[in-house]
């Protein structure tokens, strides 16, 4: 689902912030990347978004090179990568619902099919009866299930989640990261990029490890 | 992808959600309408008191006359005779005599001056008679021509061509239509930029939620269409509001031109914007208001990218 073939980016004046990466994600798998911060996670995810483009190498996804496609195609890729943010990233004057319901208004879905995939969304999280909320009235655990069913609700077959339980307590953060696991289970590709080793170590998935922007774990060796 | 049904269901449904939009916020749009609505009645205005001009020169058009003031020892009787003479000739078209008593009784009837009259002992009037060419040589140097030979007539005291102030009149005209147009190109062209400020103004606004969109897969048509539409709905109220103030100047002026009418013994009235011309405005505006969103879009909208 996901294959880098000896990734690198530059950015110009700072170094390299990934050099020669390589790792495959299948379909169907979940996987922690993790690393100190400043190591690359967020560059990795951030070219698995289109967010920015390799300087070198291959980034697959779908079996499509993405790294060199052209920026009116970029909407449809993303569109198949459902992504989750440390900050959220709702809009606050649009109830829990339009949130939810925003990819699917891109996509140009029916109105009647959009309600139906979003209470959908919604009760997966365990937010139906919040959809009529506008977001600053949630607490920061419901704003990122919030987050989550609008990453979801388009059934993408790949998640990206960035820190997801980054202000979370330990708690809440297992709850998300079973939430993950489900999605996992019904066939799509989860990557998580987070630092909470404990937590990553309770859920027994397959770990990557940036470190100062080489994959040190879980890679595979360098292609030449 | 997306059906045809949903594609235009999605359309109608962003056109009314930013009319809505336009409707929550009333003031700052209605500032933005009243600089259009402005703007465009000024040309408008003008275009149409030019037109009022030209149909009241229209009945000119092209009629050169030529009036042959005859000598006051010419008696009807030979007045007539030349008249008749004028009559045969195959380059005039029609020839109206007016004699002395005629000519005595108009003036008395319209000018008001009856009284003075009665003071003077015989009738200071000439015979006239006027002379219209045919269409063929109805042009400037025909008529010079004919107004020379006219000239040489013993019974002809004075031969005057009515023609000159009219080919003045045209060119002051012209140089109006010309100058209409220009102010007319700048003022569209200030139109677009408040257009382009005010959407570029809604897309900074927006700025996260066009970042949003950006990151879960929108397309830059999906962005652009809601402002795009509210350039459509700036367009449309623009042209309405100068649509507005243009017939109600016209309906304010009326009266007064009607009464310079009468006194000119004429029963022209105003004439306002008609249906050709409503539309051509609406058009005009709407297609302004469009460009100029069109040009914020296409400038701003590349600028936003998520990170």
């Amino acid at each position: 689902m996901i294959e880098f073939h000896n990734v690198s980016k530059r950015y110009p004046g700072f170094g390299d912030a990934l050099s020669q990466v390589s790792f495959k994600l299948a379909s169907g798998e979940m996987a922690f990347l993790t690393g100190h911060s400043g190591a690359g996670k967020s560059t990795l995810l951030k070219l698995i978004a289109v967010l920015i483009r390799p300087t070198n190498g291959q980034v697959l996804v779908n079996n499509e090179n993405i790294g060199h496609i052209n920026r009116r195609r970029i909407p449809y890729v993303r569109r198949n990568v459902g992504i989750i943010f440390q900050d959220h990233k709702l809009l606050f004057d649009r109830t829990v619902f339009d949130n939810v319901a925003l990819p699917l208004v891109i996509s140009g879905l029916s109105h009647r099919e959009i309600g139906r995939r979003v209470r959908a969304s919604l009760d997966k999280v365990g937010l139906l009866s919040k959809e009529k909320a506008l977001p600053i009235t949630l607490s920061g655990g419901q704003q990122q299930r919030v987050g989550i069913a609008r990453a979801v609700v388009n059934k993408p077959p790949i998640l990206l989640a960035d820190e997801p339980t980054g202000n979370l307590d330990p708690e809440l953060s297992r709850e998300i990261m079973d939430l993950f696991s489900q999605f996992q289970q019904v066939g799509t590709s989860v990557l998580i990029a987070s630092h909470d080793l404990d937590l990553i170590g309770q859920m027994g998935n397959k770990v990557l490890t940036l470190n100062e922007g080489k994959m040190t774990a879980g890679g595979m060796h360098n292609e030449r | 992808m997306i059906s045809p049904a949903i594609y235009l269901a999605r359309h109608m449904q962003v056109m009314l959600s930013t009319l809505g939009q336009m409707i929550r916020s009333p003031m700052s749009n209605l500032m933005t309408i009243a600089v259009m609505g402005i703007a465009l009645a000024l040309p408008t205005g003008l275009h149409i008191i030019l037109k009022n001009v030209q149909q009241v020169t229209a009945q000119w058009d092209g009629a050169a006359q030529i009036s042959l003031f005859l000598k006051p020892s010419v008696t009807d009787k030979q007045a007539n005779q030349l008249a008749n003479i004028l009559r045969q000739r195959q380059d005039i078209k029609s020839v109206t005599s007016i004699n002395r008593n005629e000519a005595l009784e108009e003036f008395r009837k319209n000018s008001g001056f009856g009284e003075a009259l009665e003071a003077l002992e015989e009738n200071p009037f000439p015979a006239v008679i006027v002379v219209y060419p045919t269409e063929q040589s109805d042009n400037l140097l025909t008529v010079q021509g004919m107004l020379a030979s006219l000239k040489d007539k013993p019974e002809v005291e004075l031969a005057q061509l009515d023609m000159q102030w009219l080919k003045r009149l045209y060119a002051i005209m012209d140089f109006g239509r010309r100058g209409i147009w220009v102010l007319a190109a700048m003022l569209s062209l200030s139109v677009l930029l408040v257009v382009g400020n005010t959407i570029r103004l809604a897309i900074q606004n927006r700025r996260d939620e066009i970042e949003i969109i950006k990151l879960i897969g929108g397309t830059d048509a999906f962005i652009r269409r809601p402002f795009l539409y509210t350039g459509f709905w700036y367009g449309l109220s623009g042209g309405i509001l100068s649509w507005l103030l243009v017939t109600l100047s016209i309906w304010l002026l009326s009266g007064p031109v009607n009464q310079l009418a009468t006194l000119y013994d004429s029963n022209y009235s105003l004439s306002s914007l008609d249906f050709l011309s409503s539309l051509t405005l609406l058009g005009l505006s709407i297609c302004l208001g469009l460009a100029g969103s069109w040009l914020a879009v296409s400038r701003h909208l590349h600028a936003i990218e998520p990170e």
